[in-house]
């Protein structure tokens, strides 16, 4: 277990593909909002505005991905219901950008957004106050995605849910939340949810300059959203949470507090995954509650899973790749588009069962490695066991 | 000058022409054309003499009416009946009914109704057909004079009485006479008596007229007679309402057993997390309107049975797509149940894909049984469906067979041997591949026969499966993996819930309460309401 | 890693030549982006309506295209996702230069998109009806506003022909074209002296399919005596098994009537509607209405799609009407540039399917005649009641209090979608 103290630093060195993937987000977070604004249009170098917001927007993905495999690949829980907490992080953004707007709505209203004025509102509902605070809004980003981890992480860990339950009541989770965000009652602007956003903290959003900031500030965002989750699965934390994912009544008998590990990370999950959220709508310019929906939750989970499950680097290329599949089939084959979806994931499960990241020769060595360390340091709880229905 | 003599002349002329009409019974041609005329009011108008001449030869006229088959022919104005088949209509003559040929349809132009008009038409009728030889025709124009009281019919309606032999058409024939009286006696003591004789019903179409009887009626010994018997039917109505409301919940949770009963199978014996099965539930009720279609084109006598014939055919069609999927993909998977949501997820969204692609994106229409459709009353307004009724049944069938199937036959018993212990199974001689594959078609078999049921109350179109996957999950969960009755009493309880929360949250804050109440459910109890024991539990 | 980027970008690219023969336009075209829903819950409505366009098109390259050149069609799925939508927006627009968007059904679809075409000064073309409410400058509605098709509708249900309907329902999806068309609704028939008591307002879920509770308390509402009807804004899918549950529990249409927005001829293709006569819908367009251009236009429908059974809709009609415009408009100016174009639009001439002529008004809504028609038993409606002429879709409704002062006109001295007074006064 001598790995478990070694510092973050040591961690990360010991990373290859974490370390491409950081070289690569900082090259990236620097040289594209360059290329974009220093490079004339004309020019073959020159990247597009809409590229910028689009990959932009796969980098928030790529971070809700890791925030899910961090979970999932190095605790064992699967939660198909990840996109709660990334849709309740773009809402407290888009609620701060909802009242950034202002009287340049179009009822000119200065104090209620557009759709409360149109609900018949008259004065703000007590839960938008602080809003008009960025710092506050930041604050809430992470505490109200934070907070709901938090409260359903203990009720579920405390009474040992776990597996295949585990995975339906989040899911079950995530839809309540849609159904009640689809409410226009509850004052979050329905089925429509919020959008025309005016501009952040006085940046104009539609203004390359400032699309090209946030591009680059996601871009290091996941940088250290990646660092974050290296130093705690590389910790002796992580250690515990691989343990507790490959055997956990075994570590509990330990005398682990198995559920305070798992309600530790989840959190920090959930906050993740909400700054990614929080991220994702200036960018994309709409928060609405089919973020929400079952079905992009799955979609995360499939994310991690293409890229390669337990590795985090590999979450993140699925995040990127399989959104930029979708974006470049929607438009090139606009009727077919599922079918090459669909079996591109079934393909990756019959074939890659490490994912994408498994097919990387450059790593292989690194791997065998790694698999040394690990059978070293949990043979004692790995046992296989085919086809018992566990969950992982 | 001269005008005032042929004035005089044009006015005696006049009186020549119409008097004749009007002093003496119209004849059933007349009586006819002037169904043909142009404007809704003259239209009803004409309904009305028709009422009034009392001369039943005119019933088919206006049964034609109300379809949307009496045509008039553009050379003659003649009005007659028609039947469309292509861009020709077959004729027949109105009033005695035999063919007189055909015309294409451009020579023809349709006597357009609307509803005002159809609901005279529909008391006319009512009014003519008091007196058939068919209780069933007796029976709809009671109720038909009851929703429309014409004048004249107060006589009729007592002979018509006087001569019922049928207890309940009778009891509906005296309604239609205290509706005609509440709407036509001049005396107020009669309207008082028509109150009291309607008390005695409590259906929601006495409540309703006594209801406008409470607030409309001249007389105010009226109104209160009719405000006191509503406050009586309203308790009544009241409980049978709450009966309803376990009926609805009890359907509700049939539909959601005979969604999640396959899931029970390849996801709680199994343990694969089938995200296809919505799909293959999906195919089912495709493959209904495939069938249909055949029936509509080569069979339309038998249209009734399509479904009887349909159920083993998406029972086959589902079952051997589960085949292929498991033998194909899933195989590979065992033992890593995750990744069998991954590759399944990718099998739906394909599935999806290839029924958009073959049958276009659009819902297709899958039509209900005549056994099927509509309704009947037991007492007190509580409506219960055919459809309804016959899911309810049919879910608990599929149940039973699949219960019978696991416990009594020696394929249920190698299932169960294979999933609860695999490699012992196999070392008794079981070929343990042909089990998984025959129980996964199993499986997925049941959620192509939940489809042709869903087509019946249900979009059939590529979202379909979509629709119903989560609360399969949640039932299946909530139930107990791995337990039939589990799942049964899952679905029913949810249902019923549901129906119960619905009338006081509305339809969506009840959903959301249902989900909250499984999720701390869950939290009692991790293992669902009935949790696996023995060494299965621990996995 | 790069090793593995390199490959995937060749296989890609590799596959993109072979299978979908992306080779270089040699000619240069005019094209015109369709941005409709062709996967996920949406596929349902929209496919047709991104099909229609290509019969348009290919109707107009027929013609000999479009100031000399032909037209190039330039489809993308945004999957019924939202935030989808405003990413295939901005691609249309910066990557594939199109001139024109024919696209959306959903008003979120919409809403999601608008700033996109508002920052980068393109133009779209809305075929739904829908709520109102709003002005784009860079936005021609073509559906109807609540004002063509809600008031209407409800007026005639209040006539004599009608029914004369006393207590009212209104049933909807909960989101914001039913919340809207509702909240002009009550004001409404508060102005003609209903009471609330005699509204009932519920709300559903999208896809909600389970009618049953709501089906027996309009039932039950409708049992206080006065004459009851239906106003539904019902949205979608949810629609047949509501329907179902009408004609199973034996709701007639001379009893309590329900008039719904949102069924058109495509959603009664899945029904038997036999159980449904007499029920209603208010739209700008039946198919069955008699006219030269719409016999014309079916066959042509039914030719292109390569079936003689599929029916038309007011969403095409509202797509054939606003494409023939854009045709018109850029022949006028000479040019597809956003800015002429628009400028030609205002005015701008077609003849209806169901006779007479659709004008296009300042305020970027249509005028044109509304339509009441009576569900058949053959899944046609029949028309029971039109308009004299035609009627100016309001983008602002004057049953609102804060959006009756507003203003839209993009003309000279106005310029504005949502002004209270001019944006160039004197």
């Amino acid at each position: 277990m001598a790995f478990g103290r070694a510092p973050l630093i040591a961690t990360l060195l010991g990373d290859t593909g974490g370390q491409i993937l950081l070289a690569l987000l900082i090259t990236a977070a620097v040289l594209v909002p360059v290329l974009n604004l220093a490079v004339p249009p004309a020019s073959a170098f020159h990247v597009p505005t809409y590229v910028v917001s689009l990959t932009g927007k796969y980098l928030c993905f790529a971070m809700l991905a890791l925030s899910l495999d961090l979970v999932w690949g190095f605790c064992g829980i699967l939660s198909l219901g990840h996109g709660a907490f990334f849709a309740l992080g773009g809402y407290a953004m888009g609620m701060h950008l909802m009242r950034e707007i202002g009287d340049r709505g179009v009822y000119g209203n200065a104090e209620l957004p557009d759709f409360m004025v149109f609900l018949n509102w008259k004065e703000l509902p007590w839960y938008w106050h602080g809003f008009d605070n960025f710092a506050f809004a930041l604050l809430m980003v992470m505490l109200v995605p934070g907070l709901l981890a938090f409260v359903f992480g203990w009720l579920a860990f405390r009474s040992r849910v776990t597996g295949v339950y585990l995975s339906i009541i989040t899911q079950a989770m995530t839809f309540a939340l849609m159904l009640a965000f689809f409410r226009n009652d509850m004052g979050f602007g329905g089925n429509n949810g919020m959008t025309d956003f005016k501009d952040v903290l006085g940046f104009n959003l539609q203004a390359p300059a400032t699309r090209s900031a946030l591009f680059a500030l996601t871009g290091l965002l996941l940088a250290a959203a990646y660092v974050v989750c290296r130093g705690i699965v590389g910790s002796r934390l992580g250690r515990v949470l691989l343990a507790v994912r490959d055997a956990e009544s075994r570590t509990r008998f330990l005398g682990y507090r198995v559920e305070h590990y798992k309600l530790f990370v989840f959190t920090v999950s959930g906050v993740l995954a909400g700054i990614a959220g929080a991220l994702y709508v200036p960018q994309v310019g709409i928060i609405n509650p089919s973020e929400f929906s079952p079905a992009t939750s799955i979609e995360v989970v499939v994310w991690a899973a293409v890229g390669g499950r337990g590795t985090l680097y590999g979450a993140v290329l699925g995040g990127i790749l399989v959104n930029f599949g979708k974006s470049y089939f929607t438009g090139a084959l606009p009727e077919a588009w599922l079918y090459v979806l669909g079996f591109l994931f079934i393909a990756v499960t019959l074939f890659l069962p490490k994912g994408i990241v498994g097919l990387i020769p450059g790593l292989i060595h690194r791997r065998r490695t790694a698999l040394r360390k690990k059978q070293a340091a949990a043979s004692p709880l790995a046992v296989a066991r085919p086809h018992t229905g566990e969950v992982r | 000058m001269r005008s005032p003599v042929i004035a005089a002349i044009a006015a005696l002329l006049t009186l020549v022409l119409v008097l004749p009409a009007s002093l003496r019974a119209e004849t059933a041609e007349e009586l006819l054309a002037a169904l043909a005329a142009d404007g809704f009011n003259e239209k009803i108008a004409a309904v009305e003499r028709i009422a009034a001449s009392g001369d039943d030869r005119l019933v088919p006229a206006l049964d034609a009416l109300l379809a949307g088959d009496l045509y008039v022919r553009k050379d003659d104005n003649v009005p007659v009946i028609g039947k469309a088949q292509g861009s020709t209509v077959v004729l027949r003559d109105a009033l005695s009914g035999s063919e007189i040929g055909q015309a294409p349809a451009a020579e023809l132009e349709k006597i357009r109704i609307n509803n005002r008009l159809r609901g005279i038409a529909r008391g006319a009728i009512g009014g003519l057909t008091l007196f058939s030889a068919d209780p069933a025709k007796r029976r709809t124009a009671a109720k038909a004079v009851f929703a429309a009281p014409q004048e004249g019919l107060y006589e009729v309606l007592q002979r018509a009485i006087e001569r019922e032999t049928d207890a309940d058409i009778r009891s509906q024939l005296e309604m239609a006479l205290a509706a005609d009286r509440l709407a036509l006696a001049a005396e107020p003591a009669e309207r008082v008596a028509a109150v009291a004789m309607l008390a005695k019903f409590a259906t929601p179409d006495i409540r309703n007229l006594l209801g406008s009887v409470a607030q409309k009626d001249a007389d105010p010994a009226v109104r209160t007679a009719a405000v006191d018997a509503l406050v009586d039917i309203e308790k009544r109505l009241a409980l049978w309402a709450s009966v309803g409301a376990v009926f609805q919940g009890i359907s509700l949770g049939s539909v959601l057993l005979l969604a999640a009963v396959g899931l029970a199978i390849t996801f709680g014996v199994m343990g694969v997390i089938n995200m296809a099965h919505g799909e293959l539930v999906m195919l089912g009720a495709y493959t209904t309107f495939v069938v249909q279609e055949v029936f509509r084109t080569r069979f339309p006598g038998a249209f009734d049975h399509s479904l009887t014939v349909a159920v083993p055919l998406a029972f086959l069609v589902s079952g051997l797509f589960g085949i292929a999927i498991e033998r194909g993909i899933i195989r590979h998977l065992y033992g890593r149940p995750l990744e069998t949501l991954l590759a399944t997820w990718g099998i739906s969204l394909i599935l999806q894909q290839m029924v958009r692609s073959i049958f276009g994106p659009t819902n297709r229409e899958v039509g209900a049984p005549s056994w099927m459709s509509g309704a009947f009353e037991i007492a007190g307004g509580l409506v219960l469906t055919y459809n309804r009724i016959v899911i309810v049944i049919f879910s608990l069938a599929v149940l039973a067979a699949i219960a019978i199937v696991m416990r009594k036959t020696a394929f249920g018993l190698r299932m169960r041997a294979v999933t609860q212990n695999r490699q012992m199974a196999a070392s008794m001689g079981i070929r343990t591949g042909r089990i998984d594959a025959l129980t996964f078609g199993l499986g997925s078999g049941i959620a192509g026969v939940a489809g042709v049921a869903l087509s019946q109350i249900d979009n059939v179109s590529p979202n379909l499966g979509q629709s119903y996957i989560i609360d399969s999950f949640l039932v299946v969960v909530f139930g107990g993996v791995g337990n039939l009755w589990g799942t049964l009493l899952g679905a029913l309880s949810l249902g019923i819930v549901n129906k119960f929360l619905e009338p006081y949250a509305g339809a969506v804050l009840g959903k959301i309460f249902v989900l909250i109440a499984v999720i701390l459910f869950i939290q009692k109890r991790p293992r669902g309401l009935f949790a696996l024991k023995g060494r299965a539990v621990e996995v | 890693m790069r090793n593995t980027f390199r490959a995937m970008a060749g296989a890609a690219a590799i596959a993109a030549t072979t299978l979908w023969g992306a080779g270089a336009q040699a000619q240069e075209t005019i094209k015109v982006g369709i941005l409709h829903s062709l996967s996920g819950t949406m596929a349902i409505s929209e496919t047709t309506l991104k099909d229609v366009m290509l019969m348009l098109i290919a109707d107009q390259n027929a013609k000999g295209g479009l100031l000399g050149k032909k037209l190039e069609p330039v489809v993308v799925d945004p999957a019924s996702n939202w935030p989808l939508f405003a990413e295939k927006a901005r691609e249309l627009i910066s990557k594939d230069k199109v001139s024109v968007v024919f696209g959306c059904w959903t008003s979120v679809s919409r809403k999601s998109v608008l700033p996109v075409f508002e920052e980068l000064n393109s133009m779209l073309f809305y075929p739904v009806q829908y709520e109102g409410e709003e002005s784009s400058r860079n936005v021609f509605y073509t559906g109807a506003a609540p004002n063509q098709q809600a008031i209407p509708a409800v007026e005639y249900l209040m006539s004599k022909d009608g029914g004369e309907a006393k207590r009212w329902v209104l049933l909807g999806t909960d989101y914001v074209y039913p919340r809207t068309t509702n909240k002009i609704l009550r004001a409404f028939l508060n102005a003609k002296g209903v009471a609330d008591a005699d509204i009932m307002e519920e709300y559903t879920p999208f896809g909600h399919s389970d009618w049953q509770t709501i089906v027996a308390n309009v039932k039950k509402f409708a049992g206080a005596g006065k004459k009851t009807a239906v106003v539904s804004t019902i949205n979608g899918d949810a629609n047949v098994p509501f329907y179902k549950e009408l004609g199973n529990q034996g709701i007639k249409a001379s009893e309590i009537p329900v008039v719904a927005f949102s069924v058109g001829e495509e959603e009664l293709a899945g029904l038997d509607t036999g159980p449904l006569v007499g029920h209603l819908a208010a739209w700008n367009y039946f198919m069955s209405q008699k006219s030269p251009e719409n016999d014309e236009f079916i066959k042509k429908w039914q030719a292109f799609i390569k079936n003689p059974k599929r029916v038309t809709n007011d969403p095409m009609e509202a797509h054939y009407i606003g494409f023939k415009m854009w045709v018109q408009a850029v022949e006028q100016a000479g040019t597809t540039d956003v800015n002429a174009v628009r400028q030609a639009m205002y005015g701008q001439k077609v003849k209806n399917l169901t006779g007479g002529v659709a004008v296009m008004n300042t305020n970027h809504h249509l005028s044109k005649p509304v339509l009441i028609g009576e569900i058949q038993a053959n899944g046609q409606f029949d028309t029971v009641w039109s308009t004299k002429g035609l009627v100016v879709g309001d983008a602002w409704s004057d049953y609102i209090p804060e959006s009756k002062k507003l203003t839209a006109d993009w003309t000279y001295p106005w310029v504005c979608g949502n002004c209270e007074k001019p944006k160039y006064a004197n």
